[in-house]
C-alpha cells in the first residue's frame, strides 16, 4: 500500500532522513519506533506531503506521491495528530465533521452533525460532547475527538502521530485499543509514531525502528523481542547502556 | 577582524532583506491568485468582517475624536499666529479625510488585527492544526488568508469612512465649546470645502492599509517559529511591518493622489 524508497530529506545543515526504505501492506498496522529527532515524523509529513522529500520515492497505491492529484490523495487519508491538532474555533461536532461538510461530497449540516455524534459515540464519547469546545475537554478526551475527526469520511490509510503522549497508562490503554479496534473494524492500512512500548504491543502487526534517519530493523512484532539486534534491544528495553548515545 | 566584515555584514542583511520581500510579495501574489478561484470560504468571511470591521469600530472612533478635536486647537494655535483661526473647520476636514483618519485608522487596526491575526495562525501553525487543515484536503491560504485579506480590504475604508466623520465632529465639538465657533457656519464650512476626491483618496488608503495589515498578519503567522517565543516573535513583526508598510504607501499613495 505505501511503499518509501530511499527518501532523504535535510533542514539546512540537519541531515534528517537519510535514505529511509519502508513498505507498509495493505490493510498493515505499521509502527514506527525510534528516539526523538529519529525522523519518524517528518517521514510521516513526507507520505503526507506537508514536507517533499529532498531525494527518494514515495509510492501510495502504486501511484507516486508527488504526482497524484491533492484532494484526491488525501481524501483517502486520515491523521490522529500528537496534540490532536483541533481546530480551538470549533465545537466538537464541527471538528468531527469538518471534512464532511467541504469539497464535492459535502453532506448537509444535520447529516454532518449525526456522523459527528456517531463517530463520537464510537470512540467512547457521549452526544452531549458535541456542542463543547476543545478547550473544555480533558486530554484524553480531546485524542478522542481527534480519533474521530481522523476515521470521520472513511479513509484507507491512517497516521496515528504519538496516540498515547501525554496520557495516563490507563487512558492510554484506552486509546490504544480503541485504535486497534477501528483499524480492524475499518480494514484500514494504519502508520503509527510512538515512543510507547505498551502502544506498540498493543497496535503493531509490524514495526520498523528508525535510528540516525534510517530504517535501522523491520519485522513482525512477535518477533521484536527476539532479535539481537542491539539498537532495538536497548531501545524496547529504555536501558541507558547501549550503542544509541543518551544525553546525561 | 577583516576590514570588509562590515561590508559582509551588511551585504548579508541587504540580500537577506531582499530574500524576505520576494518571499512577502509571492505571498501575497498566491493571496490574489486564490482570491480569484474557489472555493470561497463564506462564513469565514463573515466572521473575518465582524473581527476586523465591526470589533475595531471602537478603537478607531475613539482615536478620531480625540484626534480631530486636538487638531482643531492646534490649527486654532497655529493659525492664530497669521490671523487664519478661521479656517479651523476646513483644515480639520482634509486633514482627517486625506491624512490622519486613514493613516491613524490603518495604524490602530494594524495594532488590534495584524497582532491577533499572527498570533491566531501562528498559534495554529505551532500546535499542527494548519497540518491538519491540509490532512482534511483545505488549503490553508484559502481557509485562512483569503477571508482575513479580503475582509480587510473592504472593512478598512468604512472604518475611515466613519473614522472621518468622528474626527470632524471632534473638530467641530472642541471648535464650537472651546474656541467660539458657530455650530451651523462650522458644519457649512466644513461641507463646502471638502470635494469628493478628498474623502475618496482616503478611502481607497483605507483599502490598501487593510490589504496590508490582513497580508502581514497572515504571513508572519504562517511563518511563525515554533513555541510561545516563536509566536510572539510572529506577533511583534507583523505589527512592525504593517505600520511601516502602512506610512510607506501613504507617502506613495499621496505622491500618486495629489503631488501637482
Amino acid at each position: 500500500m505505501i511503499q518509501i524508497e530511499g527518501v532523504h530529506k535535510a533542514f539546512g545543515a540537519n541531515q534528517v532522513l537519510r535514505g529511509v526504505n519502508l513498505t507498509v501492506g495493505r490493510g498493515e498496522s505499521m509502527v514506527i519506533i525510534g528516539g526523538s529527532g529519529t525522523g519518524k515524523s517528518v517521514l510521516l509529513k513526507c507520505i503526507l506531503g506537508l514536507v517533499r522529500p529532498d531525494a527518494g520515492m514515495i509510492r501510495v497505491a502504486g501511484e507516486d506521491v508527488t504526482r497524484v492529484s491533492r484532494d484526491a490523495f488525501l481524501a483517502r487519508f486520515g491523521m490522529l495528530f500528537q496534540g490532536g491538532a483541533l481546530f480551538d474555533s470549533m465545537t466538537v461536532w464541527q471538528n468531527v465533521a469538518f471534512r464532511l461538510m467541504r469539497g464535492k461530497g459535502r453532506l448537509p449540516k444535520d447529516q454532518a452533525r449525526e456522523v459527528a455524534i456517531e463517530k463520537l459515540r464510537r470512540v467512547g464519547l457521549k452526544p452531549e460532547v458535541a456542542d463543547l469546545f476543545p478547550a473544555e475537554l480533558s486530554g484524553g478526551m480531546q485524542k478522542r475527538v481527534g480519533l474521530a475527526r481522523a476515521i470521520a469520511a472513511q479513509p484507507e490509510i491512517i497516521f496515528f502521530d504519538e496516540p498515547t503522549t501525554g496520557l495516563d497508562p490507563i487512558m492510554a490503554g484506552v486509546i490504544n485499543e480503541l485504535i486497534r479496534e477501528i483499524v480492524v473494524e475499518m480494514g484500514a492500512t494504519a502508520v503509527t509514531i510512538t515512543h510507547d512500548m505498551t502502544s506498540v504491543r498493543a497496535i503493531a502487526d509490524h514495526v520498523a525502528m528508525i535510528h540516525r534517519g534510517k530504517v535501522r530493523w523491520t519485522g513482525p512484532v512477535a518477533e521484536m523481542d527476539a532479535t539481537p539486534d542491539p539498537y532495538v534491544q536497548q531501545f524496547i528495553h529504555g536501558r541507558a547502556e547501549g550503542p544509541i548515545e543518551s544525553v546525561r | 577582524m577583516s576590514l570588509t566584515a562590515p561590508l559582509a555584514h551588511l551585504g548579508a542583511m541587504v540580500l537577506a532583506a531582499l530574500a524576505a520581500t520576494g518571499r512577502l510579495a509571492l505571498f501575497a501574489g498566491r493571496t490574489l491568485g486564490h482570491l480569484l478561484t474557489p472555493p470561497f470560504y463564506l462564513r469565514e468571511f463573515l466572521h473575518a468582517c465582524l473581527q476586523i470591521g465591526w470589533l475595531s469600530l471602537p478603537v478607531v472612533g475613539l482615536t478620531a475624536i480625540f484626534t480631530g478635536a486636538a487638531l482643531a486647537l492646534q490649527i486654532y494655535a497655529g493659525g492664530a499666529r497669521f490671523s487664519a483661526e478661521a479656517v479651523v473647520p476646513q483644515i480639520v476636514a482634509i486633514g482627517m479625510t486625506r491624512e490622519l483618519g486613514p493613516v491613524l485608522g490603518g495604524l490602530m487596526v494594524a495594532a488590534r488585527v495584524a497582532s491577533s491575526i499572527a498570533a491566531e495562525i501562528g498559534t495554529m501553525k505551532v500546535t499542527e492544526q494548519i497540518d491538519a487543515l491540509v490532512t482534511l484536503s483545505t488549503n490553508p491560504m484559502k481557509y485562512l488568508t483569503v477571508p482575513r485579506v479580503l475582509a480587510a480590504t473592504l472593512t478598512v475604508p468604512l472604518l475611515v469612512a466613519v473614522g472621518d466623520a468622528i474626527g470632524v465632529m471632534g473638530g467641530w465639538l472642541v471648535g464650537t465649546e472651546r474656541l467660539g465657533f458657530n455650530s451651523a457656519t462650522y458644519m457649512k464650512n466644513t461641507i463646502e470645502f471638502l470635494e469628493f476626491w478628498d474623502i475618496g483618496s482616503g478611502l481607497v488608503k483605507g483599502a490598501v492599509f487593510g490589504f496590508i495589515v490582513a497580508l502581514m498578519g497572515c504571513y508572519y503567522g504562517m511563518n511563525s517559529g515554533r513555541g510561545a517565543q516563536g509566536v510572539g516573535r510572529a506577533t511583534k513583526s507583523a505589527v512592525v511591518a504593517a505600520s511601516v508598510a502602512i506610512l510607506a504607501s501613504n507617502y506613495v499613495l499621496t505622491e500618486v493622489f495629489f503631488s501637482a
